[in-house]
């Protein structure tokens, strides 16, 4: 075991990072009233997807720990957006 | 990852692949639920009003609500790290209760929830739902595979949380040996970012 320095993320990151999940939790809420038709989803999925690399890159440590996590996570995303963006590609001129 | 060289009487420990192991799960989970996604995204295209009558069913307010506690329960996991990492036992294992209990009170919500729909008539294969269109027994299936594979992490949550504060009790994880603390903290936040999608695509859409 390497005994190499951890990050040790203080309680202020965590509440701060906390703090902005719940701010864009209240927005996806309250956007959701508007009348955006087709934007909706589009919105909601960005709102979304903000929460969701908050959450990988500070409370999964991301952005501290070894590169390769990162590099890896973002391989899997980016194959699941391939995945879902030949399927609708075959799915819209069926 | 390193190779340990010497010949040493203590325990063999290799944290950095512990967490390796536990992304590599991790990814695994992402491609599980992406399936999923993927499923809800192709049915909702072509049965938009369905999905959106459907999403209408669904009570806002309990969402929004285990939404709220979820992210609280994720920060409070986190912070728990940083507890045990300065060594104050202590406050981990408070911190890890206030998780506990959150990941409890998410799981009675679920109970109310599908109670509510399942007196109602509306469960996978009922009657009621079956007299309804192709779209929204699709939703209603989607909804209750989605959320309840949710739910049985949830379940798996609550039993890793249980075994890591009895370690933090027996002194098994302390401040330099956490990593048991940290890869359960990395699935809690797995279980979460899941949440995070559902949320919008099942109570949110109109």
């Amino acid at each position: 075991m390497s005994e190499e320095k951890h990050h040790i993320s203080s309680y202020t990151s965590h509440f701060l990072v906390l703090g902005a999940l719940l701010l864009l939790t209240a927005v996806s809420v309250a956007v959701t009233s508007l009348e955006m038709g087709k934007y909706d989803t589009l919105v909601a999925m960005l709102i979304a997807g903000t929460k969701a690399a908050i959450v990988l890159t500070w409370f999964m440590h991301l952005r501290f720990d070894n590169k390769i996590y990162a590099i890896f996570t973002v391989a899997v995303i980016v194959l699941f957006l391939l995945v879902l963006y030949i399927t609708f590609f075959d799915y819209s001129y069926r | 990852m390193e190779k340990n060289t010497e010949h040493t009487t203590h325990v063999h420990r290799d944290d950095e692949g512990d967490k390796l192991g536990m992304w590599l799960f991790i990814f695994t989970e992402l491609l599980l639920f992406g399936m999923l996604f993927l499923i809800y995204a192709v049915y909702r295209f072509r049965n938009p009003v369905a999905f959106q009558l459907g999403g209408e069913e669904l009570d806002v307010f309990i969402g929004t609500f285990n939404t709220v506690i979820l992210l609280i329960s994720s920060a409070t996991v986190a912070m728990s790290i940083t507890a045990i990492q300065r060594g104050n036992k202590k406050q981990a294992l408070m911190l890890l209760g206030v998780t506990l209990f959150i990941a409890v009170v998410f799981l009675v919500n679920k109970y109310f929830e599908w109670g509510a729909k399942i007196e109602y008539g509306f469960y996978p294969g009922s009657e009621a739902l079956m007299e309804l269109g192709h779209g929204t027994i699709l939703f209603f299936g989607l909804y209750y595979v989605m959320s309840g594979i949710h739910a049985i992490h949830i379940l798996i949550g609550i039993g890793l949380f249980i075994y890591v504060v009895r370690q933090i009790q027996t002194e098994k994880i302390h401040s330099t040996d956490y990593i048991w603390l940290e890869n359960t903290g990395l699935y809690w936040h797995l279980v979460d970012l899941i949440w995070i999608f559902l949320f919008p695509l099942f109570y949110l859409i109109h």
